[in-house]
Parts: structure tokens; sequence; C-alpha cells
């Protein structure tokens, strides 16, 4: 059997994007079946209740818990206001009386006779969600959200930071091997979706930060650059909540690492177009990987040309892959041989390989676990 | 067990990754694993039915042994009720899903609550939050928390049985506001155990009852003396099959073929969570043997630590305790960051830059799957490792403790050599066994680079036998000791097992010592007589098989310590082992030589005695 099933991340000219959007709790739905909406429509809303405040309400008074339901001037559901009184002791001959008021604005939900605190709730949040893509509505979760479909380019990320953003894609440097500088960014990148190649440092992204850049697309990164940008350092690989004003898609990985030609190719072709662009990345227990999703006009089968390389697919004999793993991190070449027996390696595991001629002709065995299938 | 004999027994373990299945078999009266299959979990989207993944593991043990284990329609397992065909027993564990994820709550956070810590990690929970009256936050904060991190069930304890009933009743006020709602299903209730002061079970039903799924079980900390986890850890197990479990895509199915016939009739065999199914073989084995025994698995994502020490009462207390960011992919960042560069770098006998050493972590942390090809990523790998098993060890001791609060009677003599109630439990000297798991220790491609992370990470101390499970198969064994004992720990001993050997490690101050830190006198298998001297600073192997046993007498010097007392002559039998007889002189406390010439002089030596790298090891200090 000359073939082996490996991962690798999708990277699609013209494809079905089907992009669940739900809310955290039950709510209401905005739209209908069948509907067209864009990217920024409110497709469904909530509201979270409001954050609780517990009072301690028999100390304020002072008096023991079983004593107070009598002093409450409030039953459960009531509306409050802030610093508006919620008990009252009836004092000692009209006077010395203690008054329990609520720090906050809200609504006044309990009170519990054994522990003497009352329970205060503010007021509820409202949250939306967006269609993130544009495109059709094709299913209603009933009161939880919906399902949008879109047609367009997909390409998935590596690693990313950050959560949702869109904006027109701009390419920014000439080749995927040029590395993404503070030279490349003026206003005009306010925004947009930058693409860049191989790196960029720190400082870059804290310039794209400046410009009001919504996202920046590129080949590799600096760990050391990640946690001062980040200003902690991230644990395990699980992101999407960082708030820094911009987000960011690694196509490769970390280090100084050329972005495949086929992915740059392809966002270039896309240039100018509306791209609705994630960070999130979990890797663990489902895997989330970032992507960017340019939705094209029209529905249409895609060109032979245009078809998507499966997202774990049968490597065979002159697929092409990409090493994952030292030493030829990042080497891209064609599977020649698979040979169905273990060998062992320098490290002296034993372990199923593929041997693989690099595109300068050099010829190397690597294990299967470190290449990944790439689409070019 | 009563009614038919079980003869052959198949036993999955679906992990988040992977789903192991594993077919032992009763041959000329002992049982035996015959095969071992494995297949990606199917949790997830595009499958979302965790059967399929199990019948790709089975169905590869079907094709490795050309038999038939699945039913006619090939879409569950055969249990036979006569013996006739497929297997007479099935068993499972399952960890899929990011495993049993909960919270606990209790009143103090260094007594109840973590008495409640305790029985949901023993349960094989990971815990997400504790939750204490007196933990430092506000009420509100302790909502948002509990909303946050969205438990698939809540243990709620408190309070000694008579004690006081406020504190306890206020935090069902707080998870009542919480109003949590579970990761799977949305139409079901969230399960919440209460274990704590009986006084307050009506005040507490009154809070939740409405709301949650709430379960009364006996309290877990009813007098401050003694904790009493059963009931709660159970009802954990019970809870989390009734209602996490159940709500998992395909688990209902799975449900319904685990068991066996018992004399016509159905008995099913509930799932168990993986971890909770290591921690009950532990447990198994440390009762049998009457020995301390400690189990670390290492994982991609969480390194879980199991122990049964013996208390200040004499009692074998058994303590699991999870690192949920501690491992080896996921998680190796995290390990990185924690344990800091120069600890990771202390056990690599070459220099690197920081930066390429970290873009080289964080890469195999976006891709998880990919393993070392060369010596130089192996060694920094097991240097990794090392750090990992290190911390989580330490959080292991930080959690495996006596119970605080309690008052001793003391005597005066008591008073040179008190040990403070709280005080750990772990004591790396009188332990027994140690026992490695897990990618890294088990497929390690030399079994003394096993032995020597084990050492390196835990620093046993005197005389303590190490082994590592040879293919993962505790947790299918755990599950199966609940039902077929002797089948558990037969396929434990002859198969699972793989005896590295046993270390021997001197412990003591090593300043003013002068000559060897111990001298030994061995009595070999075939009646030769051995001896030799462990000198500071060394490692020695002397090599021993498998199941072989030599007659030990170890002299130490006055100051040092291998397990009869300081200065104390330690007599008894060693056990061989794949690596052998090690005597580990490198003294406890440990310490590498701060000069970095001296460090890799002394990486390399070590590494030469145990023979645990190639040859090219000891050049690549130059490269």
């Amino acid at each position: 059997m000359a073939f082996a099933y490996t991962p690798g991340l999708r990277v699609a000219k013209a494809t079905v994007v089907r992009k669940e959007r739900r809310l955290p709790l039950k709510g209401e739905v905005s739209v209908s079946m069948g509907d067209r909406v864009s990217a920024d429509t409110v497709v469904a809303k909530t509201d979270l209740p409001g954050n609780v405040r517990m009072l301690n309400v028999s100390k304020i008074i002072g008096l023991p818990p079983g004593d107070i339901p009598e002093l409450l001037l409030k039953e459960p559901g009531d509306r409050i206001e802030e610093r508006e009184p919620i008990a009252r002791s009836k004092g000692f001959l009209g006077l010395f009386k203690n008054t329990a008021r609520s720090p906050i604005e809200g609504v006044f939900e309990d009170y519990n006779e054994i522990t003497g605190q009352s329970v205060l709730r503010e007021p509820p949040i409202p949250v939306d969600v967006d269609a993130y893509v544009s495109g059709k509505v094709v299913e209603i979760l009933e009161d939880e959200g919906v399902v949008v479909k879109t047609f367009g380019t997909f390409v998935q990320g590596i690693f990313g930071i950050g959560g949702e953003t869109r904006g027109e894609l701009k390419l920014v440097v000439d080749g995927p091997e040029e590395e993404l500088t503070a030279d490349h960014l003026d206003e005009t990148c306010r925004g947009k979706v930058v693409v860049g190649g191989c790196f960029v440092s720190q400082d870059t992204l804290h310039r794209a930060v400046e410009l009001g850049v919504s996202a920046v697309v590129v080949g590799g990164f600096d760990d050391k650059d990640l946690k001062d940008f980040l200003g902690y350092e991230l644990g395990v690989a699980i992101t999407g909540h960082e708030e820094k004003g911009i987000i960011l898609m690694l196509t490769e990985g970390f280090g100084r690492m050329n972005m495949a030609r086929a992915t740059f190719d392809l966002l270039a072709e896309r240039e100018g177009l509306l791209a609705s662009v994630n960070g999130a990345t979990q890797i663990r227990a489902g895997v989330m990987r970032p992507e960017v999703v340019v939705p094209l006009e029209e529905e249409r089968a895609p060109a032979p040309s245009e078809r998507e390389r499966p997202e774990s697919g049968a490597m065979d004999v002159s697929s092409r892959i990409r090493v994952i793993r030292a030493p030829y991190f990042g080497r891209l070449g064609k599977v020649v041989s698979l040979p169905p027996e273990l060998q062992e390696l320098e490290s002296e595991s034993k372990v199923r390989v593929l041997k693989v001629e690099f595109d300068d002709g050099e010829k190397a065995t690597v294990p299967r676990a470190n290449v990944e299938l790439i689409e070019e | 067990m009563a009614g038919m004999e079980i003869k052959r027994i198949l036993a999955t373990d679906c992990g988040s990754t992977t789903t192991k299945a594993i077919l032992i078999e009763k041959v000329d009266g002992e049982y035996r694993l015959i095969r071992r299959g494995e297949a990606p979990t199917t949790v997830e989207a595009p499958a979302e039915d965790v059967t399929k993944g199990v019948l790709n593991a089975v169905g590869e043990i079907e094709d490795l042994e050309n038999r038939y284990l699945l039913g006619e329609d090939r879409d569950s397992v055969h249990v036979s009720s006569d013996g006739s065909g497929g297997v007479d027993l099935y068993v499972s564990t399952s960890s899929a899903g990011g495993g049993l994820q909960m919270t606990v709550a209790g009143v103090v956070k260094t007594m109840t609550a973590e008495s409640a810590q305790r029985a949901a990690l023993g349960a094989g929970a990971i815990v997400m939050d504790v939750v204490a009256s007196n933990d430092g936050r506000l009420p509100h904060e302790k909502v948002a928390s509990i909303r946050k991190f969205r438990p698939d069930m809540i243990l709620l304890s408190g309070g000694v049985d008579g004690g006081t009933t406020e504190h306890v009743v206020e935090l069902a006020e707080v998870i009542k506001a919480a109003d949590p709602k579970p990761r799977f299903g949305v139409g079901y209730k969230l399960p919440v155990i209460y274990a704590g002061n009986v006084d307050a079970r009506d005040a507490v039903r009154d809070e939740l009852a409405e709301n949650m799924e709430l379960k009364v079980v006996e309290n877990l900390r009813p007098v401050l003396e003694s904790e009493n986890l059963g009931p709660a850890r159970d009802t954990i197990h019970e809870l989390f099959m009734e209602h996490v479990m159940a709500q998992a895509p395909g688990y209902p199915k799975l449900m319904s073929w685990t068991g066996h016939y018992d004399e016509g009739d159905w008995s099913q065999v509930p799932i168990m969570p993986t971890p909770g199914a290591v921690g009950k073989l532990i447990e198994t084995v440390a009762h049998k043997e009457s020995i301390e025994v400690m189990g670390v698995d290492i994982g991609g994502a969480t390194t879980d630590v199991f122990s049964v020490f013996e208390n200040l009462s004499g009692n074998k207390v058994f303590n699991r305790t999870v690192s949920a960011n501690l491992g080896m992919s996921y998680s190796v960042s995290n390990v990185f960051a924690s344990a800091g560069i120069e600890n990771v770098m202390r056990w690599v006998p070459f220099d690197m830059e920081e930066s390429d050493l970290r873009n080289r972590i964080r890469n195999k942390m976006i891709r998880p799957t990919t393993i070392p090809q060369t010596l130089r990523e192996l060694i920094i790998e097991q240097a990794i490792a090392r750090e990992a098993l290190r911390l989580a060890l330490r959080q292991h001791g930080d959690l495996a403790r006596g119970l605080k609060g309690v008052a001793q009677e003391r005597t005066i003599s008591d008073a040179f050599e008190q040990t403070q109630t709280g005080a750990t439990l772990v004591d790396m000297m009188s332990l027994n066994l140690l026992i490695g798991s897990g990618g890294t220790l088990s497929h390690a491609p030399r079994r003394a680079q096993a032995a020597q992370m084990l050492i390196d990470a835990f620093l046993p101390e005197g005389v303590t036998m190490l082994a590592v499970d040879s293919i993962f198969m505790m947790p299918q064994l755990g599950v199966l000791s609940e039902v077929q004992e002797d089948a558990a720990t037969e396929v434990f001993d002859k198969d699972c097992l793989i005896r590295l050997g046993t270390c021997i490690a001197p412990a003591g101050s090593a300043k003013k010592l002068k000559g060897p830190m111990a001298r030994v006198e061995l009595e070999m298998p075939d009646g030769q007589g051995e001896r030799l001297e462990i000198d500071y600073g060394e490692i020695r192997v002397v090599p021993l098989e498998v199941g072989k046993k030599a007659r030990a007498t170890i002299s130490p010097a006055k100051s040092m310590d291998v397990g009869a007392g300081q200065g104390d002559t330690w007599t008894g039998t060693l056990e061989g082992g794949v690596v052998g007889l090690i005597f580990d002189g490198r003294g406890r406390p440990f310490h590498l030589p701060e000069d970095d010439g001296e460090r890799v002089a002394k990486l390399q030596e070590w590494a030469e005695s145990l023979q645990s790298y190639p040859e090219k090891y000891v050049t690549m200090g130059g490269e």
C-alpha cells in the first residue's frame, strides 16, 4: 500500500464554506431561512443575565438573618436603582434606623434567611452575533443561531491570535519570501487585511496596530516576539480572546518561514476583495485553525484547477509535501517512495517513513508524522 | 463473578485523540494480552460518534488475528452469552471530548475545599476551579468563574456534620446565581453533588433542587479528623455515566455494549473516566502487594500523577493529581514557561540560541503529532519531559497531604521530631514502585532513557523499583479490575509492566563525606558475590535481568540513608530489569554542576554508565 493519510491545512481557491453562528445562550434569531446576509448583518441576539452582587443585609441592619424578611422593602423580581433602600430597621423610637441600600442598578432577586444575604442582579448584557461572512442563511438553529453558506476562497493558517475581523485584502510585498516591514505600511492599510511574506517582527506589528490595520497574514513570527506582543507567555494553544487591536494569522509556523507559494498567489489573486478573518486557534479536543474567507460574487461549481486538496488525504508517490519538523523544517518537495516497513531514525526511534526529493534535488528520508500535504 | 467463565475479554480506551483496543484471552490457565489495535477517536465532526473509532480499533485486531469480534452486522461488539463467539466481556474507559471537567466548592480552602478537590481528582476529573468561602474572591467573581469554566459537574462540600450551615448555603447561593450551562446538550440540568454538613441538606435543596440535577450524598469530611471520599467519588462516576457521557456523541450506544452475560442475563459494566481507571489499578496493585506505589502518565496535554502512600496513622491513602497544563505537545510551551529555559537546558549537553529553542518548542505545540527525527531533537524533548514530570510531582506533593486542621496528640519525644498536620504524604524514601507511562516514557527509543527520565525528575531515594507501562494499557486494565480482578492483575504483571530495574540512591548530606556514599555486597542469582562502592557524583549499573533477584547488603556512610535509617545497613532483595540495578550516587538533594563544562561532562558520564544514548551523544557538546 503506497499511500498514507496525513493532515494538511485547507487552501481552496473556490469552495463552499458553511459557518455556524451560535449564541452563547438561547435567544432570538433575527433572520429567516434563505435570507441573503452581509458580513455585518446581525443574525441572532440575546441578553446574557447580568452579573450578580451579594449584599449581606443582615449584617448591615445588625439583626439576625431570620428577622430580616419583615424589614425588606423589595419583593423578588422588583427593579432597584443604585443607592435605593432594600431593607430598613425599625430603629429605636423611630430613631437610629439602619438602611441597606443597593450598590447597583438592576433587579432584587432573592433573600436567604440562613445566610442573611440578598442576591441582586445587574441589568442584562445584550449580545449580538453577526453573519461573519456574506452569504445565504441555509439553516436556522432554533433560538440559538443560524448557518450561513457562502462560496469563496478559503485559506487555513497554522496559528493565530485575536478573534474575528474583516477588511479588504491588500498585498504589500513582492513575494512569499519577503519580510513584511514597517516600510510596507502606510495610511492606505487602515482597515485592511494585509498580506506579507515570510515574517513579521513585533515592531512592525505594533506599527500596523497604530495604523489601524485589521489583520496581518504572514508565513512566520518569532515566539519571543509573541510573548512581548501579548505581554505574557502563551501556555497552551488556545487563542481567540486576545484584544491587541489586530488579528495575526501565521500560515506556516514560528520562525522565519516563506509563505507557501500557492497560498501567497491565491491571496494575491483575491486582492481588493472583502475578506473575513478569524485568528482563533485551538489545538485540542476539536482542532480549530485560523482562517481567511473571501466570499466570491456568485456561486458556481469550482473549475478543475480550483479544486482543493482534501483536508487530510491520501499521500501518494509524487504528492507535494512540506516537512514540518527539524532537520528539514519548512522544506518543500515531492514524495519519491513510501516504504512500508519501519525504519530507524537518527534518534533510534523505529517509525514509518517516506523518501522525499526536495525542490533543489536533494533527497532525504523523513518520518511520515513529520510532513503535511500541500496544494500547489 | 458467578456463572460462565470469562475467557475472552475486549477492553477499549477512548482517548482524546486515539481509541485503543486490547484483546485478552485465557491461555493455559492464565490471562494474557493477545493483540492491540488502535484508530483515531471519532467524537468530533465529521463522524461525531465515538463507536466508529471503537469499531475501527477492534476491526484492526480482527484483521491481525483473523477472527470475528464484531457482530454480524459489523456495527457493534459481539458479547456472547455462551462463549460461542465474539468475546465474553467488553469494558471501556473514556477521556474523549476533554474528559470530565469539574468545579468543586468547599467552605475552607485548605480543608473541605481541598477534600472535595481530592475526591474529584480521585474520580478522574479535571478540576477547573476550586471555589471556597475564604478564597479571597467576591461572590460575583465566584459566579463569573463558575460561568466561565462551564463545568460538566459541580461538587459542593463544606462544614463538618453538625457544624455551621451558613457558609455552605452561601456557596449554594453562588452556584444558583451562576446557573451554569453544561458543555454538551442544551436541554438538560447540570449535575451538582452535595457532600457537606448533613444539617444543611434541606437548605441546599431549597437553593438548588429546582434548577440543577442535585444529588445528596454522605459528607466527605464528616469530622475534621477524617475524610470519607468514597460516596462522593462513586456518585461522580455514576453521574458521569448518566449525564455527561449520555450527552456525548455515540456514548449511549457504547454504554449499551459494555458488559457481559451472567447466567443468561445481561449485566452492564459502566464506562469509567480514563484517569479514574488508572487510579483504580494503582490502588489495586498497592493493596495487593502491600507496597507504596506511584504512577505517572505524561500525555500531550496533561500529566497525571497517582500515588498510594501510608499516612501517619498507618493507613494507605490514594491520591491523584492532574497537572492540566503540563504535557508534551499541546501544553509543551507551558512546561517551558513554567520551568524556565535554564531548567530545561541544564539537561542538554549542547548550547542553543533561546529564540531557536523557543520557536522549535512552539512549532511542536502547533503541530503536536510530529516526532523527533534527530538525536538533538530527542534530547531536547526528553529534557522538557524531565521538567514536566518534576513540576507535576511538585503539584502532586502539594495536594497529597494529610488532613489540615487536625489536632494531634504529642508526647515530649515528638517535640523533637514534629510532623506537621497537612504535611505531604509523598515520601520518596519509602516509595517501593515507580511506574511511568505515556508516549515519552513508553516509546523512548532506549528503555534506559525512560529510567533516566524517571530518576532525574522524581529523584527516588533509597531502594525503588522502576517500571514503564509497555503500551499504555493501564486504563483498560483498571476498568477490567472492577469486574475481573485476576485477569487485570495477571495481564498487568506479565504484559503491561516492563521492569526497568531497581534504583538505589543514598540520600543525605554529602558535605562531610570522606570516602564512598555506600558499600554494597551483592549475592547474584548464580551464587557469585560482587562488591562495589557508590562514589559521590557517579551512576553505576550492574546488569541483572528481568525476573532475577540479588541479595544485597548496603552499608551507607554515616550521613547517608538508603532506607534503613541514617548510617544504618540495609539488607534485602533487589530485583532486576531491562536496564539492571542502577546505583545512583548523585546525591539527594541532587545538584548539577554549575560550571557548563563540568555539567556537560557529568551528563555524558551518566549517559555512558546507563548506555542511554548512542555514542554520538558524547561528542555533542562540541557541536
